[in-house]
């Protein structure tokens, strides 16, 4: 897919999670992305660098704008080289979480976007991906 | 800014958040808030969030905290001004605030309050 511009942000503490949000939301104005689908990208971006920081122990972001079969997207790369999620599967599940959180983030980041890619290497940390179109 | 402020009228709380929080910020306001609850002696707790851009698990996680740590401590507590663009990604990122009372203004909200706990406001 032919990237026209990109970003990247480190994530290490809770106002790096403000920084990225800022940025996605900038970047989906900047494309004329609806404000429902703004709000959509910018929550679903926030759920998973706060996945960075707290399970990952901190790590980057990259907001990438994209461009396939004549569309314009955004698509947000999250990569944390923490201890890796052991059950994918289960780590989807709403309520499920082994932090404090409310365990919605994943599913909820893939409820809101059009495209969720997920990889992760238990002991050498998680890299997920989300897309969303205009 | 390292704390939201909140403002005593009568005996409710007003709070009304203006920035991107970060989660620190959010927590603090929360435990700001249910110290101020129980000092000011407040019977309600009226939190204007018309200027939050998005509210994600976490700031819904400690709305729903808010109401019902007051809830406890004898308080109401209403959220007022969500952005229809945020309603709608909450209930699809799953969120359903579920015992936090919601009104579409700070007006409905007063209104809400004063006939939950008979308040001259």
């Amino acid at each position: 897919m032919p990237v026209e511009r990109e970003q990247q942000l480190r994530l290490v503490s809770s106002e790096d999670i403000v920084l990225v949000r800022q940025a996605v939301r900038q970047m989906a104005a900047d494309l004329g992305f609806s404000l429902v689908d703004q709000t959509k990208l910018v929550t679903a971006a926030s759920e998973l660098a706060r996945n960075a920081v707290i399970y990952g122990g901190g790590g980057t972001a990259r907001i990438e704008n994209v461009n396939a079969r004549q569309r314009n997207g955004i698509r947000v790369t999250f990569e944390d080289n923490g201890p890796g999620i052991a059950d994918i599967q289960q780590a989807m599940k709403d309520g499920y979480t082994t932090g404090g959180g409310l365990g919605l983030g994943l599913g909820g980041a893939k409820r809101l976007t059009d495209e969720f890619e997920i990889e992760s290497h238990p002991g050498k940390g998680t890299r997920v991906g989300i897309t969303r179109w205009r | 800014m390292d704390r939201i402020p909140i403002l005593k009228m009568g005996d409710l709380l007003l709070v009304t958040i203006q920035v991107d929080m970060h989660d620190r910020l959010a927590m603090t306001l929360q435990d700001d808030l249910t110290d101020r609850i129980v000092t000011a002696r407040a019977r309600g707790v009226l939190i204007d969030i018309s200027g939050l851009e998005m509210v994600d698990s976490f700031i819904g996680r400690m709305l729903a905290n808010i109401a019902s740590m007051s809830r406890v401590l004898d308080a109401e507590t209403v959220v007022v001004g969500m952005r229809p663009a945020v309603a709608i990604t909450l209930v699809e990122l799953g969120l359903t605030l579920n015992g936090v009372r919601t009104a579409l203004n700070v007006d409905k909200g007063m209104e809400l309050l004063n006939s939950l706990g008979g308040h001259q406001g």
